[in-house]
């Protein structure tokens, strides 16, 4: 079979790739997945929407992101609803460094247009009224910030993709990419092979393995987050609630349960994501401290899913040297859902030659390459 | 009987309308029906449901029961205040 282009992994970012370059007049678009519809980091992951970051980049493409969101239902014709409740992140800092750190934040994403303020503890319980202020030292909002529902996010984009003419393969694993003088010529599954000069690493998770099979060392790897659910009750929290320092963020979201996760300690590199009563104990202790109340809730369910991380904590989007035809939407450390938009976008201009939105010097893969000290992001729980 | 009528899932109010229309769409897996329309995600975790969906999903695709695959099982078994989780490690470590 032949296709203009074969996009691995139908996660919100190779939904996302697939909408623009087909929304752009793209034919024969290809897009595989080894599941079912958000079986991977989309749809395991905490439904959060933020602006609030501490590298430029990412407050760049957080805000492009949530203007897209803001619309999404209409953009993307979405005859459901994506649920975008913009109620805002509380983010506490709980050391003095955090909340040095949080005023320049603060500057930084201001001077970038994102309403985010620097806030005190007494503000900070107007807010969320049974926040425990002894927890922390202060606080910063962004009312804009929010939750969106990841699997109608994903399969708004779907569905859009689906009648511009995209064509989806699920529960069809890649197994090979042929490269002739390092470049693209064609990808196998377990059931096609798709003659393509071009390919869109998008696999979540399992980026770094895809990209060897095109000879492309992509410097990621994957690593174990973990999340639970409790029980539905009548809405008493608008936004999420936030801590790095602590570990943890916890939102109610509109269905009514609150959603609750952290990162896993010393987590090994590798695919595991099954669920631990590791993560439940020290879930259960963390929450209950910042948000006392939330203690008399039952949990419900726990899950648990990949982080694909990157070095500096930042996307790694585009072209590689590597290989002519291979293109890297991977390493969002933790927050592909919420820069979703922005990368579909860039990618399709990067794919189709266009100018891009934004500059994509410290998004590119080069950018490790070139750099003698790399600027990471401190703000990822 | 009105499709509307009957419901499949307690916990989250889906009726089999509901699933016939994601059915026709092509949602024929219980894991992508269940992101869909929260079938299963509620208080008993599809203990009702998740059979329900099962034989409806292999009449809907004319084949047998046990060729629909179940959805991946996650704890809890049952639900626990996460207080009670709280105090019953106090004494821990």
């Amino acid at each position: 079979m032949n296709a203009n282009i074969v996009i691995i992994g139908a996660g919100i970012s190779g939904t996302a790739i697939a909408y623009y370059l087909a929304a752009k007049g793209m034919k024969d678009i290809v897009v595989v997945d080894k599941g079912y519809l958000t079986n991977g980091a989309t749809g395991r992951c905490g439904a959060g929407i933020r602006q609030q970051w501490a590298t430029k980049m990412n407050c760049i493409m957080a805000k492009k992101s949530v203007e897209f969101y803001e619309k999404a239902n209409q953009t993307l014709k979405y005859p459901g609803d994506i649920e975008f409740k913009q109620e805002g992140y509380l983010i506490v800092a709980v050391t003095p460094e955090e909340d040095a750190q949080f005023s320049k934040n603060v500057e930084l994403q201001n001077s970038l247009g994102i309403k985010s303020r620097k806030i005190t503890k007494e503000e900070a319980k107007e807010i969320v009224p049974h926040i425990n202020t002894d927890m922390f030292i202060s606080a910063t909002f962004c009312p804009t910030d929010g939750h969106i529902n990841p699997f109608k996010a994903n399969d708004a984009f779907y569905q859009a993709a689906k009648r511009l003419g995209v064509s989806f393969y699920f529960h069809e694993a890649v197994q090979s990419i042929q490269t002739v003088n390092h470049k693209v010529v064609s990808v196998t599954t377990d059931k096609h092979t798709f003659e393509t000069n071009k390919v869109v690493n998008a696999a979540g998770g399992f980026a770094h393995e895809i990209g060897l099979m095109a000879g492309v060392p992509i410097p990621v790897y994957p690593e174990k987050h973990e999340i639970l659910v409790t029980e539905p009750i009548e809405k008493i929290q608008g936004p999420m609630v936030m801590s790095f320092g602590k570990n943890l963020y916890c939102q109610q979201v509109p269905q009514g349960s609150f959603v609750m996760g952290r990162g896993t300690p010393g987590a090994l590199h590798n695919h595991d994501i099954e669920s631990s009563w590791e993560f439940l104990d020290e879930m259960a202790k963390t929450v209950v401290a910042f948000l006392p109340v939330v203690g008399e809730l039952r949990v419900i369910r726990q899950w648990a899913g990949s982080y694909n991380m990157s070095p500096d904590r930042q996307p790694i989007l585009g072209t590689v040297d590597e290989c002519e035809g291979f293109y890297v939407a991977c390493g969002f450390s933790g927050h592909g859902f919420m820069f979703a938009p922005i990368t579909g976008l860039l990618l399709s201009e990067i794919i189709l030659n266009q100018p891009t939105s934004i500059d994509m010097t410290e998004l590119c893969m080069n950018r490790f390459k070139n750099q003698k000290t790399i600027e990471v992001e401190k703000s990822v729980v | 009987m009105n499709k509307k009528d009957i419901i499949i899932c307690r916990c989250e109010d889906i009726n089999l309308e509901q699933i016939h229309d994601l059915l026709d769409q092509g949602y024929t897996t219980i894991e992508d029906i269940k992101r869909l329309l929260r079938i299963g995600m509620g208080p008993c975790q599809g203990k009702t449901c998740g059979l329900l969906l099962q034989q409806e999903i292999a009449r809907y695709l004319k084949c047998k029961t046990e060729e629909v695959a179940l959805p991946k099982i996650r704890p809890l078994v049952t639900g626990v205040k996460l207080k009670a989780i709280v105090e019953g490690t106090k004494d821990e470590r």
